[in-house]
């Protein structure tokens, strides 16, 4: 049994342990409550965008000619995944989720012989994925300068994805995230971008649009935004989910460390009253034997 | 019969403006200024550089834009943009950092014509804000 002493400091040093994950779920919650208003502040850019594509695309009248972006290069040999993750650990599963169905993809891709390559976002992920498919990471990119997930960011991401396929480096292109839903889910995500994958939207309206310029310009215009705009959203949605995990994590920690403070107090009174019970006795039968 | 329509500018981070009354709005779509009325034919253009008018009854409000799309459609008007700015918050350091970034872009060798004539177009519109 651990002494007295040992058993003060184990208690000194959970105590620490939990106001630092205490201090990590607080700020969490704050950054939480910002990044899930404007991931859901983001929303409606997003959606607008898809309505105004997804319009645009039933009216397209040359199916043949249309973009390749919308309409991908008729191939499906070369795939390229975009894993999106966070820059920083301690936010349990959130970093693991997204690997975990990234992988799962990785692996059904590689065994239908297809080529995969992959770009990630977020350094987490890099980590865990380089042991593996160290040899298919292409790109690795990291915000760790940037505070808030910002347009500007995604939009780089959004350049060189696009670049990549002009210059016919791959086919599809799917990125991986995690949907926020609240602070205890968060849905890891798989979305193909390119190409535009609209079949399970029906609801484009039959209705005519006035186009100007006509279809095809502003569709090669949209169509580079529209990447942008998902990659955004992505990144949106990644960082509320981020924090939203860290702060459910933390406080599992905090709980946690509460249960272990409370089980060491107790040996601790225990182990001191056997002390002082032992003591007590050896005073008394000494005092009797004399 | 009122002639009013409702208007929502969006970029990428919120939602920047709703009005549910505006009677008139001009936006400098892609191929000349376009006012657009209430019962306009559904209509998806592009924006170029300028200054979109947005009048009310009350009052009139206008906005600095570079790029975007306009969607009409049921008397809706969605302006997607990711550069907006309020006219009356330019001021005059605003409206020459805008100039110079515009200009330095200019500069540099590897733009198309049509990306080119998008800057100029920039430059001349900021030049004429005052």
């Amino acid at each position: 049994m651990a002494s007295l002493d040992d058993l003060k400091k184990r208690i000194a040093s959970v105590k620490s342990t939990q106001k630092i994950t205490k201090a990590m779920k607080m700020v969490a919650a704050a950054k939480l409550r910002r990044a899930q208003e404007s991931a859901e502040k983001g929303r409606p850019y997003s959606q607008k965008m898809n309505n105004v594509i997804l319009n645009l695309s039933s009216g397209i009248s040359d199916k043949e000619n249309a973009p390749k972006l919308l309409s991908g290069t008729g191939n499906d040999k070369v795939h390229l995944c975009v894993v999106m993750t966070s820059d920083r650990g301690l936010c349990g599963g959130f970093n693991s989720n997204i690997i975990k169905k990234a992988k799962s993809y990785f692996s059904k891709i590689l065994e239908e012989g297809k080529d995969l390559k992959i770009i990630t976002v977020g350094s987490k992920g890099n980590d865990q994925l380089k042991r593996v498919y160290g040899d298919k990471i292409i790109e690795n990119i990291s915000f760790k300068d940037s505070k808030n997930a910002n347009y500007f960011d995604a939009d780089k991401v959004g350049k060189i994805v696009i670049e990549k396929f002009q210059a016919g480096e791959f086919d599809v292109c799917t990125i991986f995230y995690n949907q926020f839903k609240n602070v205890i889910t968060q849905i890891p995500q798989a979305q193909q971008i390119i190409p535009l994958n609209n079949e399970d939207d029906e609801n484009g309206s039959d209705e005519s649009y006035e186009f100007e310029p006509d279809e095809d310009e502003i569709l090669s215009n949209l169509l580079p935004k529209n990447i942008s705009t998902q990659i955004f959203k992505a990144m949106l949605e990644n960082s509320a989910s981020e924090q939203g995990s860290r702060m459910s994590a933390m406080d599992n920690a905090t709980r946690n460390a509460g249960e272990m403070v409370d089980k060491l107090t107790i040996e601790y009174i225990r182990s001191r009253q056997a002390a002082i019970t032992k003591e007590l006795i050896e005073i008394i039968s000494g005092a009797e034997s004399l | 019969m009122s002639e009013e329509f409702k208007v929502e500018i969006v970029n990428p981070e919120k939602s920047f403006l709703k009005k549910e009354d505006v009677i008139e709005v001009v936006v400098p779509a892609f191929e000349g200024e376009m006012g657009i009325l209430k019962d306009h034919i559904s209509i998806i253009s592009f924006l170029k550089p300028g200054i979109i008018k947005i009048l009310s009854k009350i009052d009139e409000e206008k906005y600095y834009v570079e790029d975007g799309i306009v969607e009409f459609k049921n008397n809706n008007l969605s302006i997607l943009t990711s550069s907006i700015l309020k006219l009356s918050d330019i001021d005059k350091s605003k409206q020459q950092d805008l100039i110079s970034s515009a200009e330095e872009q200019s500069k540099s060798a590897e733009i198309n014509d049509q990306a080119r004539y998008l800057i100029d177009q920039k430059l001349e519109v900021l030049k004429s804000l005052n």
